[in-house]
C-alpha cells in the first residue's frame, strides 16, 4: 500500500477545474515531484494534502486513512512554504521548536529534537538569530528544519528554491537530496522548474491543465515522454511533422516533413499511416564534416544557419537540404577552440537509429 | 518604542547614497530648505512654550492673572523666583489623588478601547480588500461631526429620562436596588472617553494587522497550532507595535482631557485636565497651572518609558 493515495480527486473553483480526476500513489520514503506550468493544479493538490483546501470529489488517504475530516493542524504533514513563512518575532530556535511545542512534547524532548534538527541543517550557531538576520539560503534551511523537526509522515515543499539565486539553488538541491536521504521522510515537491525536478526526484508527475500527463522516473520522463506536452515541457526538442510509413518489429519507418524518410525507434501504439511528430533532443544529434557520420542510419547534409556559444556547449542550428531546421548540441571539449564550425559551413548531421521518438497526435 | 521588523531599515539605505552622489553643498541646501520650516515651527510653538511653561512655574502669580514681576519697587508685592508652587503641589495630597484618579481613568479607557478595537481591527484587516476602505471610512466617520456635539449627545443618551436610564433603573428596581444616575458620573465620563478615542486605537491596530503575512497563519496551522494558538503565538505578538502606538494615542490625550469630565462628569469628577484648565481660566494662577502641566508631562514620560521597557523585553525582534 502506498503511503499517500490520491484517489480520483477533483477540485473546482467556479467554472475552472483546477484539479481534474487526479489519482497518484506516493510511496514511503520517496522524493516525489509534481511538475507543471503555473495553473496546472500542482499547488492545489499540495494544499489539499496539507489540509488548507478540500477536494470536491475523490479521496486523499495517508497510510490508508482518509484525511477528509482531519483539519490541517492535526495532519502529520508539514509544509515548507515558497516564502518560507518563518515567524519574524521568533528566533531560529523558537521557529524550529514551534511544531514541537504545539505537539506538547516534553522540554527534554524539545531540547534534543531541536538540537538534532539544527545540526542537520548546519544552523546550530544561528539558533538565537532572528529570521531577518539570515541569508536566503539560511532561511530556507530553517524552514526545512522546522518542517522536519517533529518527524511528519510527509513533507510538502512548495517551490522552496524559487527565491534563491542560481548558484545557491544548485547547492540547496544537493543539500535537499542529502537531507531527504538522511531523514527518510517522504517529500512531495512542487515546482515548475524541470531541471530541479529532474535533479531531485525519484519520481515525477507532470501535470497539465489539472490532469496528470505522465508519472515516471526522471530519466524515463526525459528519454521517453509519452505525450507531446510532456516532451515539450521537459528539456529541449527538435520537432518535425511526421507520418508512419512502416511499422516493423523494433523500429519505425517515418516520412518526416523537411527531412525525408528516416528510421526511428518503435512505439507501442504506432500504426502505419498514423500522423504525429518526430522529436529528437539536440544532444542526440551529432554534427560532423562532410563525409563523416555516414555509418549512422539517419544522416543528412546541411548548412550552419545559427550558432549560439554557451561556454560549456555550442548550439548549432543547421538548415537541411530538404528544408528542415535542426538544432544540434556539441560539448566544447577541445580546449581553446570552442566553435568547430562557422555560420555558413557545409556540415553533416546524423543520429542513431534508436534515437528520437515518434509522438502520435 | 521600537520599530517593527518590517520597518527595520539597514543603515545607509539608497536615499543616503543618492544624496552622496549629488554635489554636497546643493544637497545640504535642499536638506535645509525641506527640513527648515517644520524645524522652525516646532522650535517656535513647542520648544519655546515649553520653556516658558517651565520658567513660569518658578514665578508668583500676578495680581490679575499672568505672572508677578521679577522685580518690583514695592517690597510688599510678590516678586522674584520661588519653589512655592511645587511646595504647594506636594503639600496637599488632593493633587496626587487627582493624578492617580486621572491615570486610572486613562488606563481604563485605554484597556476598554483596546478590547473593543482589536476584534474590529482584525475583522477589517481580514475582510476582502474592497470592503476594507469602506470600513475604515466608517471608523473615522464620527470625526466629521463636532467633538462637543458628540459629547453633548451623550447627555441625552445617559440622561435620567433616556430609554437607557429607564431600562437600567427598571432592572435595578426589579432587584430591589436603589436607582442610579448614569449622567454626571465617572461612568458617563468613561463611556464618552472610550467613544471619542476608539478610532485612535482602531487605526494603528488595523494598519499593523493588515500588514501581517497570511502565510504565517497557514504555517502555524500546518505546524499544529489551533485557532487560539495561532492568535496568541503569531497574530498577537506581531501586533504589539500596533497595540503600543494605539495605546499611546488613547492614553495621552485622555490623561489631559478636560471637556468630557466638564460636560458629563459630576462635581466630584475632577481630572488633571480640569485642574489645569481651572488654574488658567478660573483661579488665574499661571505658575501653579504650569507646575501641574509639568507634572503631567513627567507622568506621561515615565509611563511611556515604562511601557517601552516592557515592550523591549517582550519583543526584541525589532
Amino acid at each position: 500500500m502506498a503511503q499517500l493515495e490520491i484517489r480520483n480527486v477533483t477540485r473546482r473553483f467556479g467554472d475552472f477545474v483546477a484539479v481534474d480526476n487526479v489519482s497518484l500513489n506516493i510511496e514511503a520514503g520517496e522524493f516525489f515531484t509534481l511538475l507543471g506550468p503555473s495553473g496546472c493544479g500542482k499547488t492545489t493538490i499540495l494544499r489539499m494534502i496539507a489540509g488548507f483546501d478540500l477536494p470536491d470529489a475523490g479521496q486523499i488517504l495517508l497510510d490508508g486513512k482518509d484525511l477528509a475530516d482531519t483539519p490541517a493542524e492535526k495532519r502529520p504533514v508539514h509544509t515548507v512554504f515558497q516564502s518560507y513563512a518563518l515567524f519574524p518575532h521568533m528566533t531560529v530556535a523558537q521557529n524550529v521548536a514551534f511544531p514541537l511545542r504545539m505537539a506538547r512534547r516534553s522540554p527534554a524532548e524539545i531540547d534534543r529534537m531541536l538540537r538534532e534538527a539544527l545540526e542537520q541543517v548546519h544552523l546550530t550557531d544561528k539558533a538565537d538569530a532572528y529570521p531577518h538576520e539570515l541569508s536566503g539560503g539560511q532561511k530556507q534551511r530553517v524552514a526545512l528544519a522546522r518542517g522536519l523537526v517533529n518527524r511528519p509522515r510527509l513533507l510538502l515543499l512548495d517551490e522552496p528554491l524559487g527565491a534563491l539565486d542560481a548558484k545557491l539553488r544548485e547547492a540547496m538541491q544537493v543539500e535537499l537530496i542529502n537531507l531527504q536521504r538522511e531523514v527518510g521522510v517522504t517529500f512531495v515537491f512542487v515546482t515548475h522548474a524541470q531541471v530541479e525536478a529532474l535533479a531531485l526526484s525519484h519520481r515525477i508527475a507532470v501535470m497539465d491543465q489539472g490532469r496528470v500527463a505522465q508519472v515516471d522516473e526522471p530519466s524515463r520522463l526525459y528519454g521517453y515522454p509519452q505525450t507531446r506536452f510532456v516532451a515539450d515541457f521537459i528539456g529541449h526538442l527538435n520537432q518535425l511533422e511526421a507520418q508512419a510509413v512502416e511499422v516493423a518489429h523494433g523500429h519505425l519507418r517515418l516520412a518526416v516533413t523537411g527531412l525525408g524518410e528516416i528510421i526511428a525507434p518503435s512505439t507501442k501504439d504506432a500504426v502505419a499511416g498514423g500522423k504525429g511528430v518526430f522529436a529528437i533532443r539536440p544532444e542526440q544529434v551529432r554534427i560532423g564534416m562532410h563525409g563523416e557520420l555516414d555509418e549512422l542510419k539517419n544522416h543528412f547534409s546541411g548548412v550552419v544557419h545559427d550558432l549560439l556559444y554557451r561556454g560549456d556547449v555550442s548550439v548549432y542550428k543547421v538548415s537541411l537540404a530538404n528544408g528542415a531546421m535542426i538544432e544540434a548540441l556539441l560539448p566544447n571539449s577541445a580546449p581553446g577552440k570552442a566553435e568547430l564550425f562557422e555560420v555558413g559551413d557545409a556540415v553533416k548531421l546524423g543520429w542513431r537509429h534508436d534515437a528520437g521518438m515518434f509522438l502520435r497526435d | 518604542m521600537r520599530s517593527s521588523w518590517a520597518g527595520a531599515t539597514t543603515p545607509g539605505c539608497s536615499c543616503v547614497t543618492e544624496s552622496v552622489h549629488k554635489s554636497a553643498p546643493a544637497a545640504r541646501l535642499t536638506n535645509w530648505l525641506v527640513s527648515g520650516p517644520p524645524f522652525v515651527f516646532l522650535l517656535l510653538f513647542f520648544v519655546m512654550p515649553g520653556i516658558i511653561m517651565v520658567l513660569a512655574s518658578f514665578r508668583y502669580p500676578g495680581e490679575f492673572g499672568g505672572l508677578a514681576p521679577l522685580t518690583a519697587a514695592d517690597p510688599n508685592t510678590l516678586q522674584g523666583v520661588t519653589l512655592e508652587t511645587y511646595r504647594f503641589f506636594f503639600s496637599d495630597p488632593i493633587y496626587g489623588r487627582v493624578f492617580i484618579k486621572s491615570i486610572f481613568m486613562a488606563l481604563a479607557t485605554t484597556l476598554i478601547c483596546l478590547a473593543m478595537a482589536y476584534p474590529l481591527a482584525l475583522l477589517i484587516a481580514r475582510s476582502p480588500k474592497k470592503s476594507r476602505d469602506l470600513m475604515v471610512l466608517l471608523v473615522i466617520l464620527p470625526f466629521a461631526s463636532n467633538f462637543l456635539i458628540r459629547v453633548y449627545a451623550w447627555m441625552i443618551v445617559l440622561g435620567p429620562q433616556s430609554a437607557l436610564s429607564r431600562l437600567v433603573n427598571g432592572f435595578l428596581q426589579g432587584l430591589g436596588m436603589e436607582p442610579v444616575h448614569l449622567l454626571f458620573s465617572p461612568f458617563a465620563v468613561l463611556v464618552a472617553m472610550v467613544y471619542v478615542h476608539l478610532p485612535f486605537m482602531v487605526l494603528p491596530l488595523y494598519t499593523n494587522l493588515e500588514k501581517h503575512d497570511p502565510s504565517l497563519l497557514d504555517a502555524a496551522q500546518d505546524l499544529g497550532a489551533n485557532a487560539w494558538q495561532r492568535f496568541w503565538r503569531v497574530t498577537f505578538p506581531l501586533s504589539l507595535p500596533g497595540i503600543f502606538s494605539g495605546s499611546a494615542l488613547v492614553f495621552i490625550p485622555v490623561l489631559g482631557m478636560f471637556a468630557i469630565p466638564d460636560i458629563l462628569g459630576g462635581t466630584g469628577d475632577m481630572l488633571i485636565g480640569n485642574l489645569i484648565k481651572e488654574q488658567f481660566l478660573g483661579t488665574r494662577d499661571w505658575p501653579f497651572g504650569s507646575t501641574l502641566s509639568i507634572m503631567l508631562t513627567i507622568a506621561v514620560l515615565l509611563i511611556a518609558w515604562l511601557a517601552a521597557r516592557l515592550a523591549g523585553k517582550r519583543g526584541s525582534y525589532a
